[in-house]
């Protein structure tokens, strides 16, 4: 089965591991991950201001390639994303169009080089499109088990909020990705801040506060036993991962645990070459624990 | 006896927010889950829900002057949790493009260290530059 396929920029630089280990998950379970002819950055924040269409314009250039594509290459008309920010900005910019059709019409004229967008793209995130393929099928491929781990998987916000683009039907008690990390036999916690914010781009200007928030949500995960934090948000994994740093500053009693994305640990499972899955590209390296539990060998 | 009218200049002010956020701000009647559920709250000088109020009272210099519109990250956590269904992160945004549109910009790329830059993610950046920049 193919798809069209949207990176977005952040999985090109800082989250390598994330796309390599995706495409190779999705390749072992016969999904081909077909990249967009071509494509721009989404704006990574979806715009909350109800006068101005011009920040919508992004994402919809984004789901017009998605929607010429997919014509092209006779494909359903799917889009699916990895990165939690692109998810969420493109698929309420579809939500936006989908159900305006005023603001969908000046959208296309102010586009004129542009083919007209149908609003007719099926935006998914990569999650969603594991837990439609089905459990079993992860099952079936699991060749090693992550019974030895014990995850916490972290949601962040971008991925349950606002409600039109959770990918879950639970916003508030999420359990896709737990579903989909037990399939390939892992073991996973329950906590509370696995939809709470990580401070998100605050990273930039006000370090403190998201050191403070990862200190909150790896306390509350060790403190339950967690090995690791399974995640999909290149932005929440710079927070868990290299605010650590700053955390541990703050707080010398802080316990570190690696932080992983999901496609990495299924990845394991599958048996895929572990140079595949990126596990030099972290803060805190994971591969200590992966070799304790022998789910790697050097 | 106590006159509780407002003013035109306020009256206006509480209009062009409702108008911008798309949101009935005079429906909250303080609760304050908001506050309760907000990650971020304790770097805030006024809380998501003094903010509202503010708002409801038109009090418009005070309410822009607070940090609280530029500590929030739009997780929409208290957008989630109002009984009273408004979208306080479009409230948020509402009163931070007052300012931004006034040409008025929250952060300075080069103040970013060098080896900070290197680092940090796009969407970090990006996203940063969307919520303090015009």
């Amino acid at each position: 089965m193919e798809i069209a396929y949207y990176p977005g920029c952040t999985l090109r630089t800082s989250a390598k591991n994330f796309e390599s280990s995706s495409i190779a998950v999705a390749d072992h379970l016969g999904i081909t991950f077909k990249e967009l002819s071509q494509w721009n950055c989404c704006g990574t924040v979806y715009s909350l201001a109800s006068d101005d269409l011009m920040k919508h314009l992004a994402p919809v250039r984004v789901l017009i390639r998605a929607q010429e594509d997919n014509k092209e290459n006779g494909l359903d008309n799917k889009l699916v994303t990895l990165c939690s920010m692109c998810y969420n900005t493109v698929k309420m910019a579809n939500h936006l169009v989908k159900n305006d059709e005023e603001k969908l019409d000046t959208i296309n004229q102010f586009m004129d080089e542009e083919p007209d967008y149908e609003a007719d793209v099926n935006v998914l995130h990569f999650l969603q499109l594991l837990d439609e393929i089905g459990i079993d099928r992860i099952k079936e491929n699991t060749k090693k088990s992550l019974e030895v781990l014990n995850l916490a998987c972290y949601y962040g916000c971008y991925l349950l909020r606002p409600e039109e683009a959770s990918i879950d039907e639970e916003p508030e008690a999420p359990s896709i990705m737990e579903r989909i990390m037990e399939a390939a036999g892992a073991r996973t916690i329950d906590y509370p801040f696995k939809n709470e914010c990580c401070g998100s781009y605050l990273t930039v200007t006000e370090k403190k506060y998201t050191a403070e928030r990862t200190y909150k949500i790896i306390s509350s995960v060790v403190n339950r036993g967690a090995d690791a934090i399974v995640l999909s948000c290149p932005l929440c994994a710079f927070n868990l991962d290299r605010r650590q740093k700053q955390a541990k500053e703050l707080h010398a009693n802080m316990k570190s645990i690696p932080i992983f994305y999901f496609p990495q640990l299924l990845g394991l499972a599958f048996g895929i070459n572990s140079n595949e899955l990126g596990f030099n590209m972290h803060y805190v390296d994971p591969r200590p624990l992966l070799k304790e539990k022998r789910l790697i060998k050097r | 006896m106590v006159d509780i009218t407002l003013d035109q200049d306020k009256k206006d002010f509480i209009a062009e927010i409702e108008k911008l956020s798309g949101q009935k701000i005079m429906r909250c009647y303080q609760c304050g889950r908001c506050s309760a559920g907000c990650p971020l709250a304790d770097y805030m000088d006024l809380l998501p829900n003094q903010v509202i109020k503010y708002v409801q009272l038109g009090l418009d210099k005070e309410v822009l002057e607070c940090n609280t519109i530029w500590v929030c990250a739009a997780c929409y956590r208290c957008s989630v949790v109002c009984p009273k269904d408004i979208d306080i992160a479009r409230l948020m945004e509402a009163l931070r493009l007052l300012i931004l549109r006034d040409d008025i910009e929250k952060m300075d790329i080069n103040k970013i260290k060098k080896e900070e830059y290197a680092e940090l993610p796009q969407i970090a950046l990006v996203a940063s530059m969307r919520k303090y920049t015009s």
